[in-house]
């Protein structure tokens, strides 16, 4: 049980990863897309194509995964950012839907529907990790979330984060405000990419073996929902909703009645969750992270002075409570 | 790519697949016209129609031999899956939907999927896994037109899917077009709020919506089942494709989703049997052809487009 416990948690280290570049191109600059299993699949596959074929370490094959993601995440970026909306939800979902065809067709590469089996263990200076030692795993898994949890975070805060903000709020404003408005989208949708492949590179190393029945849409619709579910805008709660879903998906396993509960019993409740929460508590679980502005302290004359001017201005306790 | 019969042949294949993906596609057009979401519990629902129609239908059947009797329980089997899924809509719809009218675009999108997901599983946990077959009500030979090399062959099958499509969607258009509740559901489509304040009863319209909706998707489900296997996840490609089709045309356009349906197959049977692309790839151009649409004319081919005001 105990070893199962630290399955799951793998498994929410990889798919967090993933809900945290959808949370960018989602919570951030507001655009539904669901095509995180397409790169998912891609960096997956980049990982495995690399350490099979050309017997490359698995951590020289990561930025590659990374990189290959971002950039097919740009070219079909550039042209279907423009569309909004729903209409953008369904031109990602028919690009990860491609991607998977053609994964599942290109059989010299990727040898089709068989998949690639018998990847090498990952090492490094001489460690080998072993994937079947889940404490271990769980160890580098945590490092990669960490590392992309506080890039992200920085990003967020930084000037770029700022402008994708803007932009969610209201594209023509954000572009009269002179945010080059597909530049930052394109610049998401690339992190986000970024993100899943890394992800794909992960599972690819865990399971040692990749198949194209793995990223289907689903995979796509899993992360939004972690997204939604955790609160949108909020890197900390994708990795809650990540551990969330991996926890309802394998709760059944987890207590031993997988017996009791078939596979389809999870997936009702998670829908009936999915909508329970939609209709109760749209914001998800911890809500927007909201920027809040503080006075630099109260250093000099001015910011003293400041300090106390926005004490007076402050919007009110009545506002702010009828939000 | 030869003979003048061979091309009707495939034109005559990619049409029936059209007429399918065309029946479908009118459910999501709809509902997209009306509540401005995708539905993505259509494709689901179309499963659901399927399930219905092949226990109706065997039942009714009996042990009887394959005979007149066959194809009017088939019917009868039609009628009764179509009624079913109506209602199923409509209570989907006030359960999952209807609380979400006022809120973000994202809610009611991820509540279908709640939907799907719900609706999807518990088939497959009811009815098993393995996918049953719905059988021909009627002998399925392929009658051949002409002779030798110049004949294109037509299966009844193929006639029943162009015919019942084809009733459907007149029947669907001359009910938008000239009833009084037709005019109700342009109205709505066109303004919520200001139709409200004339008089009409926009829950009513948008139940109604949802109840025509389903009942396409069932009776294409239940003309895609006897082609193809009745499983728990049969909608969902399908249903996919079907919005495409709708996109293509132009959504919340009815003619549009026709038109798109109808285009759709066509490409695919065209796609694969002439320009020579791997039946792997088939999946890839509804998609592909959908992107190119969506770049070049983002409101479909038969869409108005809509400046967006500041």
């Amino acid at each position: 049980m105990v070893n199962f416990f630290l399955l799951i948690l793998i498994y929410t280290g990889i798919y967090s990863l993933m809900a945290i570049g959808q949370n960018v191109i989602t919570g951030y600059a507001g655009m539904l897309s669901l095509c995180q299993a397409g790169f998912f699949a891609i960096g997956s596959y980049v990982t495995a194509i690399l350490c099979v074929d050309c017997g490359w370490n698995f951590f020289a094959t990561l930025p590659i995964a990374a990189l290959l993601s971002a950039l097919v995440g740009v070219l079909i970026g550039l042209p279907t950012l423009r569309l909004k909306g729903d209409y953008l939800a369904i031109a990602t979902l028919g690009l990860g839907e491609i991607i998977r065809n053609v994964i599942n067709n290109w059989d010299s590469l990727t040898n089709g529907p068989m998949g690639i089996q018998r990847i090498p263990k990952p090492s490094i200076l001489g460690i080998t990790i072993n994937p079947y030692n889940k404490l271990g795993y769980l160890l580098m898994v945590v490092i990669f979330v960490l590392v992309f949890y506080l890039i992200l975070k920085r990003l967020a805060d930084s000037r770029m984060g700022r402008a994708l903000e803007a932009i969610r709020e209201d594209e023509i404003a954000a572009g009269s405000m002179g945010i080059n408005v597909t530049k930052y989208k394109v610049f998401s949708f690339a992190i986000g990419a970024a993100c899943a492949g890394v992800a794909g590179s992960l599972q690819t190393c865990f399971s040692l073996s990749v198949t194209p029945g793995t990223y289907t849409f689903m995979v796509s619709v899993m992360v939004l929902c972690m997204v939604v579910l955790g609160g949108m805008g909020n890197f900390k709660a994708s990795i809650l909703g990540a551990f969330l879903i991996q926890l309802i998906s394998y709760f059944p396993q987890l207590v031993g009645l997988s017996n009791a509960f078939p596979a389809q019993v999870k997936q009702i409740l998670f829908g009936l969750i999915l909508i329970v929460m939609m209709i109760y508590r749209p914001q998800g679980i911890m809500g927007r992270s909201r920027r809040t502005y503080r006075w630099a302290g109260g250093k000099t004359k001015d910011s003293r002075f400041l300090a106390r001017l926005a004490e007076k201005l402050k919007p009110g306790k009545s506002k702010e409570a009828s939000k | 790519m030869g003979s003048v019969s061979e091309f009707f042949q495939h034109f005559l294949n990619g049409l029936t697949l059209g007429g399918i993906y065309a029946l479908i596609a009118l459910g999501y057009t709809m509902v997209y016209g009306i509540l401005k979401f995708i539905n993505f519990a259509h494709g689901d629902i179309l499963m659901v129609g399927a399930y219905i129609g092949l226990f109706v239908f065997d039942f009714l059947r009996g042990s009887t031999p394959l005979g007149p009797w066959w194809f009017f329980a088939f019917l009868l089997a039609m009628i009764c899956s179509m009624v079913a899924c109506g209602l199923l809509g409509m209570f989907i719809e006030k359960i999952a939907y209807k609380p979400l009218r006022k809120a973000t675009r994202l809610a009611p999108l991820l509540s279908a999927i709640g939907v799907s997901f719900v609706l999807s599983n518990t088939a497959a946990w009811v009815f098993g896994t393995q996918s049953r077959k719905l059988e021909y009500p009627f002998d399925n030979t392929p009658i051949v037109i002409g002779s030798g090399l110049n004949g294109v062959s037509v299966t009844p099958h193929q006639i029943l899917v162009l015919c019942a499509s084809a009733v459907m969607m007149i029947v669907l258009k001359l009910f938008v077009d000239k009833t009084r509740m037709g005019k109700a559901m342009r109205a709505t489509s066109l303004d919520q709020d200001t139709s409200k304040l004339m008089g009409i009863k926009s829950d009513h319209v948008i139940s109604l919506t949802f109840a025509i909706g389903s009942a396409l998707a069932a009776c294409g489900g239940m003309l895609i089942a006897l082609d193809f296997k009745v499983y728990a996840t049969m909608g969902t490609m399908v249903g996919l494709k079907a919005f495409v089709a709708a996109v293509v045309g132009g959504i919340g356009n009815i003619s549009g989703a026709m038109l798109g349906g109808l285009l759709l197959g066509l490409l695919e049977t065209f796609g694969v049997a002439v320009l020579g692309i791997p039946q792997g790839y088939k999946d890839a151009i509804a998609f592909g052809v959908l992107i190119l649409i969506l770049l070049f004319k983002p409101d479909g081919l038969l869409g108005k487009n809509e400046k967006e005001k500041v």
